[in-house]
């Protein structure tokens, strides 16, 4: 039959060192985090435990637990997402449902990119200048939630309009030829087709509220707060400026204190980063056309 | 036939005013969402104004332009003559920067290539999950691994005696900027019509020959996006290099040395300056910059990648 040229032969050994090369490249991407993320949890695991989880540091830091800390990061996110995901929403039903192929919108999109490229540290400026000092909120878990919320409204627009348009313009013009109006039919037959997918993006950004670090800096997170919040015009600890406030800022820190911070911070961060991968998984497991 | 439509009237009228409330809803719902759609311009501008307006005092005060930036020396707080240059921070974050590129960009389009073309099935879907979660750990958990990992591994392995430098942040920024370089990029490479590929196999091309004669060229707009906006990144971060590079002020001549980075300086030196004094306002003049320039690579990235669809 067929015998095997010498040229077929050569290509078929150069494919198999590029595939070998690049898989390679792959692996050295990926395997160095692996390990770094087996010595967080190796080196932090010790220092986790329900105390450490639920009681304030002691010590000037250099014990005791990160409960002010935690409570911090889930107050933060909780107000940045009472901001975010209702103006995140209205924005991506503007840009999928009714935004005219145009430069307007391309205009919006092209802002959309550059609130999530401009440095985090420009927002922190900008949460200053805007919340702190303008709007008067004080350093406050306010001023630092709407910062947050400014910087990851992105996500939410982004993930939004991708599951709002996933879902097919057959299902509105049907809608429509009923004599139903535009917003009848994003209520009643877009938004539930989309729900899941919007989830998806609010828990992603969860995930990237809840490591920033650089925009609460200055807005409204201290490195020790012997009370906890009261309002959301007071400071509040959070867990990423905890990491580095007892990986920078303290002297005679226990070598592994830091470690416990940081593996609980990149537990929450890719537990919720995972959720949202599976969620998204299961949806499209499930889609129906 | 007469009574029906005379039960049709009253029913007529009561849909008339269904409808025309609905008529308003609808108007009002338009008017909300459009509204929530210019917000992010809205944004734009407003961190534009918010931070021009703060450092205002000092560009038309001790603002100049030489001195900020060709001058080497960041002196806010000195007691005789402040400076206010940035050549020195300008020249920290680039050099860590440009490492970060040096690592990130041909492992990331390596790994981005592997993913697209190559992978398939489970061990696709693995690897895309994994560089997914990999783009998602926060800033100042890279840094404090810079600070607590990297750092004693590079005093070790190279016997200097500071482990905090250009070769450690721009590792930490690499590894950083590489996941999402990788996601970009595979979708620029996924954005290639499947029928370009049947076409060259059909020719008789292997696969390698597919990637690099069919595949690489078409998807070249969509991966050059995927680098800018990696720069970007790494142009922007704080947290990590502000713990990794070893925060002090220098023009490097060699990995080795510690260096400072523009983002770095705003995020240490904030808290201790004074609402209104020059230094303050020079840390907004920094912001100012830094929103310039990653604004000029953001629109040149979308500029490119747009560049793609249309051809």
């Amino acid at each position: 039959m067929f015998e095997a040229t010498q040229l077929n032969r050569r290509n078929e050994t150069t494919q198999k060192l590029f595939r070998l090369a690049l898989g390679g490249m792959t692996g050295i991407l990926i395997l160095p985090v692996i390990l770094i993320l087996g010595t967080l949890i190796w080196k932090g695991a010790p220092v986790i435990s329900f105390e450490f989880l639920f009681t304030g540091p002691t010590k000037g830091m250099t014990a005791g637990g990160i409960f002010p800390a935690l409570l911090g990061t889930i107050l933060l996110v909780l107000v940045a997402l009472l901001a975010s995901v209702p103006l995140g929403v209205a924005a991506a039903i503007y840009l999928s449902e009714y935004a005219p192929n145009n430069w307007f919108t391309r205009a919006i999109n092209l802002a959309i990119i550059n609130l999530a490229g401009v440095p985090s540290i420009v927002h922190a400026l900008f949460g200053v200048g805007a919340f702190v000092i303008f709007f008067k909120f004080g350093t406050s878990i306010l001023a630092a939630s709407l910062t947050l919320a400014i910087m990851t409204l992105p996500v939410v627009i982004v993930a939004t309009r991708e599951s709002l348009q996933a879902v097919p313009e057959a299902f509105r013009e049907a809608c429509w030829n009923m004599g139903a109006t535009r917003w009848q039919t994003i209520r009643r037959v877009v938004l539930p087709n989309a729900v899941t997918g919007i989830l998806t993006g609010v828990i992603l950004e969860v995930s990237r509220t809840a490591g920033e670090t650089a925009p609460i800096m200055f807005t409204g997170a201290a490195f020790f707060l012997p009370l906890l919040p009261q309002s959301v015009f007071d400071q509040t600890m959070a867990l990423s400026l905890h990491l580095f406030v007892v990986s920078t800022q303290v002297p005679n820190m226990p070598e592994q204190l830091p470690y416990g911070v940081a593996l609980v911070l990149i537990s929450l961060v890719l537990l919720m980063n995972s959720l949202s991968i599976a969620l998204r998984m299961y949806l499209r497991g499930k889609k129906k056309w | 036939m007469e009574q029906q439509s005379r039960q049709a009237v009253p029913r007529l009228d009561s849909d008339f005013d269904r409808l025309n409330r609905d008529w308003y809803i609808d108007k009002a719902v338009q008017v909300l969402v459009f509204l929530g759609g210019i917000s992010a311009i809205v944004f734009i501008i407003g961190i534009f104004v918010f931070i021009t307006k703060e450092g205002f005092g000092f560009l038309v005060g001790d603002f100049n332009f030489r001195e900020f930036f060709f001058s080497p020396n960041w002196r806010p707080t000195s007691e005789n003559r402040e400076t206010f240059g940035i050549l020195a921070l300008i020249a920290g974050t680039a050099s860590v920067t440009g490492l970060a590129m040096l690592v990130a960009i041909p492992f990331s389009l390596g790994a981005a290539v592997f993913i697209a073309e190559f992978a398939s099935g489970k061990t696709r879907e693995f690897l895309k999950v994994t560089v997914e979660l990999l783009a998602a750990i926060p800033s100042v958990v890279w840094g404090f691994i810079g600070l607590a990992m990297m750092n004693p591994l590079i005093i070790k392995t190279f016997n200097v005696p500071v482990g905090l430098n250009v070769l450690n942040a721009g590792i930490i920024l690499g590894l950083m900027a590489a996941p999402i370089m990788t996601s970009i990029a595979e979708d620029a490479l996924k954005a290639v019509p499947d029928r370009y590929r049947e076409a060259a196999e059909a020719m008789g091309a292997t696969r390698w020959q597919v990637i690099y004669k069919v595949v690489l060229p078409a998807a070249k707009n969509g991966l050059l996006g995927a680098v800018l906006l990696g720069v970007g990144r790494g142009f922007g971060e704080t947290m990590a290099v502000l713990m990794a590079t070893g925060h002090s002020i220098n023009i490097p001549t060699s990995v080795f040395d510690s260096v400072r980075a523009l983002t770095a300086t705003i995020a240490a030196e904030l808290g201790e300056t004074a609402a209104g004094s020059s230094h303050y306002q020079a840390l907004f003049t920094i912001g100012i910059f830094l929103f310039v320039v990653t604004f000029i690579i953001n629109l040149l990235a979308d500029l490119v990648v747009r560049g793609v669809r249309k051809g």
